[in-house]
């Protein structure tokens, strides 16, 4: 039985659950008059019933599906020849991908022979008992858990309160879920670097100033161990990130001010959808508007002016970003701007001031802090902004400072060495998730700050 | 005369005076900010409009293709009754080019003569065939698409006044093409296999469907995934939690998931989903519990929002009656958040469909001809599907990947309009 076909008989199971359980509080409550009698109102019985039926049952099925491949791998390994068994880990893995590209009757590299047949079926056999096994007692569950209840029902039994009570943890259940990708993220991005820090030391990674993830198929290769120096890296990302903010905060920030405080209805009504629209385009689009318009553009006036300019130029990248991240910029300060008391404006007019001096001396300075941390936020997203860059930028890890020269950045780098490569032992991939970590820590603190400065600001004028 | 003048310029001024003085300076300022605003909204809107222009001006033509009209004779003694499957279609098209120029001769002209016509010219024939077995033996005038580099011709993508071997299309392929075209072989037809095929290595036969459907499992998963969670936490918080530091760090966690760059999503899909959980690569289920990940704190932070617009007066009323708390959330409030929840929900899908860089962590950016069929079976999604054309050497996927961006374009504006149009319509104010 497919986990699908499952599925939906639980489901089905479920609602018959339901009708049960409602009939049974009607009857137990006799006629239709008497049916105040009852502790709850009848749905609930019903809906108790269905809660009982399913929720066991689903719980089973989840935890089946999640550690079921696990196991049987491990049954199969275990019945292989001492011979294969002894293999080293690496060579092992490869077996047993083996075996299953047999068992999902994918082409297998290399002829096959009769023990892998036999752990192949061997496999087979062990998953269609598993699935057997699975439906029969997840069912079995699911009946059960429909009889224990109707039995239960009566006229004092407190079924709205434990259908509640059961909601209730469902609700608290979905609102942890977002703690638990956190944990998610910091314990699956931290245990491969980990890993990655014990080949290549820590300080190698953090200090160094040469990034050539290029590791050396056999051990007397040229350049045979890869340089993993984080520092080129880094500053590639942040001279992309830094042009867009040059793009991006002035544009915003202009925007802003003009949409909040000169604008008329009209136009603002007609700006600001507009503006959005920016944001909203997927960021897959602006890397091809910077590969394949922006770039050549630049490359060829430069041309033109006489020099020369790659045409995988952090410029490029750097101009589209700060194109997407407008909007960001000037949504946020529009809040921000906004929030400022109408009474300090009022003041300053009528101290004299033109509108401009009362937005650069008054507003300005007072929405500084919200402004603030508009940019940081901004800043976040350009550093963690992949698409354009993988798509725009360069691979060669340079550390300068010069626009026209190709830079890479952190997520060029973990997209590349993570895209179509399967092993997962070398430092290559390891590397990934490495920068994967620092990515991850400084989106995180510039985040914590913007919010936290954003927050603050907010508390203050409220 | 002139001496009480001079001697009053010398007196020190009234404050009035200087003002006045600087008023001409301070309003000639003012103009400038006000100039500046508004010239910072001009250009961005420039960008966006150079932007749109710059894709439609790219893409346009892709929805078009060329085909040309050849008289295939189905030769019988190339299709023999037991192998018509495996017969040799191709040598089939290449008979009927040599027919239409009999004067070429030489194996390089050849070859080039017969790379006017795409490869699926022998495919298309093939299924005319097994069709209908009957055609053995016929002339028919069939029409084929033709090469991309003839397409692109056609669509004078292609600049004739370029040195010859500077572009891809010889000389002696011109003129043949020009004669076709004198023929009246040559039409251009509305681009069906762009919305009915998957990928493929050739520009005229790959399409955007496989692509599409792909998308379309994905954001099943996240929708039936995201928007039930997203709506419970967002009650939970909103309705139910009391405020102590557990809360608070979770409210903190969802904010701060809200502003983790996408990419590191596809890492942890990467690591769990795959590594540990052993889930299939490129599948729309795993595709979408990323997603769900991922646009999970913006459902939250919208649906919150809603339920906060909801007046507490409602939720007194409500348990003034008897309801329970339970009741009151489920019978009342909810119902009255629902346009909002749904709003934000509209706009996370939004989100979802437009990102990329998680998906191609998780090994959606395979190269799958098959078009899905369902939740594990290996698929892309559109804007990957853009991200693996985008830098294919052919220039004729340029204009594809221009024409699929406009198809997702599509989508999402229709998606954001929709989610306006429905905070128009149910937007409440109490």
């Amino acid at each position: 039985m497919s986990p699908t076909t499952l599925l939906i008989i639980l489901l089905a199971l479920s609602s018959l659950g339901y009708y049960i359980g409602r009939r049974r509080a009607f009857a137990v409550a006799g006629d239709a008059a008497s049916v105040k009698t009852l502790h709850s109102r009848p749905t609930y019985y019903g809906a108790l019933t269905a809660l009982w039926c399913g929720i066991p049952a689903l719980l089973l099925f989840g935890f089946w599906l999640a550690f079921e491949s696990n196991i049987i791998t491990t049954l199969v390994v275990a019945d292989l020849p001492e011979k294969i068994r002894s293999l080293p880990e690496a060579r092992l893995n490869l077996v047993v991908n083996d075996i299953k590209n047999l068992v999902s009757g994918n082409i297998v590299s290399g002829e096959i022979d009769p023990v892998m047949q036999a752990a192949a079926d061997h496999y087979r056999n062990l998953q269609n008992i598993s699935k057997a096994a699975l439906a029969v007692v997840a069912i079995c569950f699911a009946i059960l858990g429909i009889i224990i209840v109707r039995a239960k029902i009566s006229k004092s039994l407190r079924a709205r309160n434990a259908v509640e009570q059961v909601i209730k943890y469902i609700l608290i259940t979905c609102s942890t879920i977002a703690i638990f990708t956190t944990i998610g993220i910091v314990l699956s991005v931290l245990y491969e670097s980990i890993l990655f820090f014990r080949i290549i030391p820590i300080t190698d990674f953090l200090f160094g100033v040469e990034w050539s993830p290029q590791m050396a198929i056999r051990a007397d290769q040229v350049g045979s161990s890869g340089a993993f120096g984080a520092i080129p890296v880094f500053a590639g990302t942040m001279l992309i990130s830094g042009i867009a903010m040059c793009v991006a905060v002035p544009i915003g920030l202009m925007s802003a001010i003009y949409l909040s405080e000169y604008a008329n209805r009209k136009f603002r009504a007609a700006a600001k959808p507009l503006l959005e629209i920016l944001a909203g385009v997927p960021t897959v689009v602006y890397g091809f508007f910077a590969a394949l318009t922006v770039a050549p553009f630049i490359r060829d006036n430069a041309a033109h002016l006489g020099f020369s300019v790659s045409s995988e130029s952090a410029l490029a990248a750097g101009a589209v970003m700060g194109i997407m991240i407008i909007p960001f910029v000037s949504s946020l300060s529009d809040d921000v701007i906004n929030a400022v008391p109408q009474t300090l404006r009022d003041g300053a007019y009528a101290l004299g001031a033109t509108q401009s001096e009362t937005v650069k001396k008054v507003i300005l300075p007072a929405a500084l802090p919200g402004i603030v941390g508009g940019v940081l936020l901004a800043a976040s997203r350009a550093i963690g902004e992949t698409m354009i860059v993988v798509m725009a930028a360069g691979l060669s890890a340079n550390l300068t400072l010069n626009p026209f020269e190709t830079v890479t950045t952190v997520t060029v780098q973990i997209v590349t060495l993570l895209v179509g490569d399967q092993e997962f032992d070398s430092p290559k991939t390891l590397a990934a998730f490495a920068l994967g970590l620092l990515l991850f820590l400084s989106t995180l603190v510039l985040n914590i700050i913007a919010l936290h400065v954003v927050r603050k600001y907010r508390e203050q004028y409220e | 005369m002139n001496k009480p003048n001079a001697s009053a310029a010398k007196m020190p001024q009234s404050t009035i005076e200087i003002v006045n003085k600087s008023l001409g300076k301070r309003y000639r300022s003012e103009r400038r900010f006000r100039l500046y605003g508004l010239v910072a909204i001009i250009l961005s809107l420039a960008f966006l409009t150079i932007l749109f222009t710059d894709i439609i001006r790219k893409g346009y033509s892709a929805f078009w293709q060329t085909y040309v009209e050849i008289d295939v004779f189905f030769d019988p003694t190339i299709l023999r009754e037991e192998s018509l499957a495996s017969a040799d279609y191709q040598g089939l098209v290449k008979q009927t080019m040599r027919n239409l120029f009999p004067e070429v001769s030489g194996r390089r002209d050849k070859r080039a003569l017969y790379s006017l016509i795409s490869s699926g010219a022998a495919f298309q024939l093939q299924k005319k065939v097994l069709e209908d077995p009957n055609l053995i033996g016929q002339t028919v005038s069939v029409s084929v698409p033709v090469d991309d580099d003839v397409d692109m011709l056609m669509k004078g993508r292609i600049d004739r006044t370029l040195p010859e071997d500077e572009r891809r299309i010889k000389d002696n392929q011109i003129a043949w093409i020009d004669q076709l075209n004198k023929e009246g072989r040559i039409t251009k037809r509305f681009n069906t296999t762009f919305f009915t095929a998957g990928d493929s290595r050739e520009p005229e036969l790959s399409g955007i469907r496989g692509a599409a459907l792909g998308s379309f499992f994905t954001l099943i998963v996240t929708l039936l995934l995201s928007f039930p969670i997203g709506v419970a936490a967002a009650v939970y918080l909103e309705e139910f939690a009391p405020k102590n530091r557990w809360t608070d760090l979770i409210e903190v966690n969802i904010n701060n998931l809200a502003a983790v760059p996408s990419i590191v999503f596809g890492l942890l899909g990467l690591a769990v989903f795959l590594n540990f959980f052993g889930l299939p690569r490129s599948a729309p289920l795993v595709g979408g519990l990323v997603l769900t990940l991922m646009t999970l704190p913006t459902i939250i932070i919208a649906s919150r929002a809603s339920l906060k617009s909801v007046p507490p007066s409602i939720r007194e009323a409500a348990l003034g009656v008897g309801a329970s708390k339970m009741q009151m959330v489920w019978h009342h409030v909810l119902p009255l958040a629902m346009p909002g929840m749904l709003t934000g929900t509209i706009i996370g899908m939004a989100q979802a469909l437009g990102e990329t860089a998680p998906l191609l962590m998780i090994g959606m950016v395979a190269f799958i001809v098959d078009i899905p069929a369902g939740f594990t079976d290996p698929a892309t999604v559109l804007p990957v599907q853009i991200f693996l054309w985008y830098d294919l050497p052919e220039a004729a996927y340029v204009e594809r990947t221009s024409a699929a961006i406009m198809v997702l374009l599509g989508f999402l504006i229709t998606m954001n309009a929709a989610a306006i149009v429905m905070r128009k319509k149910f937007e409440r104010r109490w």
